[in-house]
């Protein structure tokens, strides 16, 4: 009897910067200035996640969900992708987002309420997703739209530890295999899911092993290294177009509350915190980034407060945009308003009830 | 014009739409090679390939969900869950994601998707394959529900759906399938979504029905024509989501006496949304409490009973006596 089980498969986790931003793997090949704007946007992605918990602490913005400690996951992969990609988040993607080009504004308009919702389709960002692991059946059904179209183009699922549990995820994974498609499963494993760790989430030892089952092709990578995150993606994108569907997990972890309504204080420690925080995506870049005399402590000032700057302007432009109001839910509901919505409508406008 | 039952009809109508329009696909449980459990997609795999009716795996979610990524990235997707009962399977992608794709990306997103059914009862089934739950999608915003009773209606309310810019779940009597043939136009013509049919004018009394429960509403009013000088007005109610109000009210007014049938369980069914309507809208023109001849609140039932458990023409003869002692 030949039965098989988890020592039959070996995971080894992939890193080019270890925690102290030294060079681990061979040197890769990305030009200087492709390098400083990757640190670059983890400055302005770490900026805004902080400004955002501010702004929902002083009650100007709502429930947010922040992402500190996985900036170079979602940088590192977002900016492998191309414009053409397409990308399906979770509600913690804030700064794919903005690699993307998706303006700040529009993701703290998303927090206030406002009945613009989210999505972008100029930067083909899929609305966020807040049913875990709802995404990733999308992301499938648009790289199966590609594939059909003959269009060379991926689709990206975002999604955490906590998602490989549910149904859709295998059910994406399955059918993705199953039809050889152009579609990359981006897991963050920050290793929490709220207050439920990882080791009650899956018996598995990894998460990238998840994709043997279904035929995918599989890699775990250091979450915190941008650089191997970039090049990892990088290799992901040319796999997935040539048909081969890519399972990645991205070993990381989130460093604050799983959103603001959240206490973590009730469930994990000091002492945890402090060590994942000794391995700080931005830290280890920047330690990169000076050892090889491209960055000092005088840009960082410079581009933090360049990121502050931005911040602000981009607080202004969503309290700025008007408000919702009532009469603005009726329009999205149908390509064409229904007449029993158009007599809610109208009869709200009137303050009647609805007769 | 071809004397097609409801299968043929509904096959027509894939068949037409695929042929004019590229970006409609099929997808679901043995809708391929096997043309369907009930051989609704018969054919469809020879003329279009298997790229455009994809036998997929076992996944009622997966089939919901891609369709809603496909369909939002500019292809018609026509999806088929194998029995109405199994799309519990799927709910959050119908009710969560597609119905609500539109609104909660303040409308820069959209599935223009259908999802095909086959429903109901009276052909003795094993458990959860006869359930009617059109009430459940009613009650989701953002969704339209289309039940036909004829192989005419079958093919142009298809027609229209795929064409259609929202998400249609269209539910497709199971006992029509092959019950009776009609004359259909062979070339392709819509049946507007949410437009109701007076199918027999009457003065005495308006009956709602859909769906299969048409015909057994057919049966009963028959009888009463032919027994006493009554008329009685039938309404095919034909799309529930968005309901049409105006022949709804309109005929209640007339009448005075409204009688909802329908195969759901009876406790917050489409009955109940129709009956609050027409008391909001119609209440002094009523002279009899408005009644629902629907299945009992309970799961549906064993095969051996599923016929007395069905509104069938006895119960609805006793509705239409009690309703016109009140006068």
């Amino acid at each position: 009897m030949n039965w098989i089980n988890e020592s039959c498969v070996t995971v080894d986790m992939f890193q080019l910067l270890n925690e102290g931003g030294k060079l681990v793997g061979e040197k890769p090949d990305i030009p200087d200035d492709k390098l400083l704007q990757l640190y670059k946007q983890m400055i302005f992605s770490r900026v805004f996640d902080e400004r955002a918990l501010k702004l929902q602490r002083q009650g100007r913005i709502g429930t947010y969900a922040p992402f500190t400690g996985q900036e170079a996951a979602q940088v590192g992969s977002a900016a492998a992708l191309d414009k053409g990609d397409w990308v399906f988040p979770s509600y913690r993607e804030v700064a794919v987002s903005l690699v993307r080009g998706v303006p700040a504004s529009q993701s703290l308009l998303y927090t206030m309420g406002h009945h613009s919702g989210s999505g972008d389709p100029d930067a083909h960002m899929f609305p966020v997703q807040i049913i875990i692991a709802s995404q990733t059946l999308h992301a499938v059904g648009s790289a199966w739209a590609s594939k059909y179209k003959k269009e060379k183009q991926v689709s990206v699922a975002y999604l955490g530890d906590g998602a490989t549990s549910e149904g859709d995820f295998h059910e994406a994974l399955n059918f993705a295999g199953v039809n050889s498609l152009p579609v990359i499963f981006f897991v963050q494993n920050n290793q929490w899911a709220i207050s439920v760790p990882l080791s009650s989430q899956t018996a598995s030892k990894s998460i990238a092993q998840k994709g043997i089952a279904y035929g995918l092709t599989s890699i775990q990578v250091d979450g915190n290294d941008v650089l191997a995150v970039y090049e990892t993606m990088k290799k992901a994108v040319q796999l997935a177009k040539e048909g081969k569907p890519i399972l990645i997990e991205a070993v990381t972890y989130r460093q604050g509350p799983h959103t603001t309504a959240d206490d973590p204080t009730k469930y994990r420690t000091k002492e945890e915190l402090s060590a994942w925080k000794q391995k700080d995506p931005l830290l280890r870049m920047k330690h990169y980034l000076i050892h090889n005399h491209l960055w000092n402590e005088t840009q960082e000032e410079e581009e933090t407060a360049i990121a502050e700057q931005k911040m602000t302007e981009a607080y202004q432009t969503a309290i700025q945009t008007p408000r919702s109001g009532l009469d603005d839910i009726f329009q999205n509901v149908y390509h064409k308003k229904t007449s029993n919505l158009e007599e809610q409508q109208n009869s709200s406008k009137r303050g009647e009830v609805s007769v | 014009m071809t004397v097609m039952n409801m299968v043929q009809a509904i096959n027509a109508a894939l068949k037409s739409e695929m042929l004019q329009d590229d970006r409609v696909i099929c997808l679901g449980e043995d809708v391929g090679r096997n043309g369907g459990v009930f051989r609704v997609t018969d054919g469809l795999m020879d003329i279009f390939g298997a790229e455009r009716v994809v036998d997929t795996p076992l996944a009622e979610s997966a089939i919901i969900g891609a369709a809603v990524g496909m369909a939002a990235r500019g292809l018609r997707p026509v999806a088929e869950i194998q029995f109405l009962g199994f799309i519990y399977e799927a709910m959050d992608q119908m009710a969560s994601q597609a119905a609500r794709l539109r609104f909660k990306s303040g409308g820069k997103f959209s599935a223009p998707m259908v999802v095909r059914a086959p429903y109901g009862g009276g052909v003795r089934t094993p458990e959860l394959h006869s359930d009617s739950l059109e009430a459940l999608f009613l009650h989701t915003p953002g969704l339209k529900v289309v039940m036909p009773s004829t192989p005419y209606d079958a093919k142009g309310l298809l027609t229209s759906a795929i064409r259609d810019e929202d998400p249609v779940l269209f539910l497709e009597p199971m006992k029509l399938y092959r019950a009776f043939s009609e004359d259909v136009p062979e070339e392709d013509y819509e049946v507007e979504i949410g437009k109701a049919k007076v199918i027999q004018d009457g003065n005495d009394l308006t009956i709602i029905s859909w769906g299969q429960s048409i015909h057994t509403v057919q049966k009963a009013v028959k009888e009463w024509e032919e027994q006493k000088n009554l008329s009685i007005e039938i309404i095919d109610l034909r799309t529930i989501a968005p309901l049409d109000l105006d022949t709804i009210i309109q005929s209640a007014k007339k009448t005075g006496r409204v009688m909802i049938v329908h195969e759901a369980v009876k406790s917050g069914g489409v009955g109940a949304e129709l009956a609050a309507l027409i008391s909001e809208k119609a209440m002094f023109y009523m002279f009899a409490p408005i009644l629902r001849i629907a299945g009992f609140d309970t799961p549906y039932p064993f095969p051996m009973v599923e016929d007395e458990w069905l509104p069938n023409v006895e119960r609805i003869n006793k509705a239409i006596e009690e309703m016109l002692s009140y006068s």
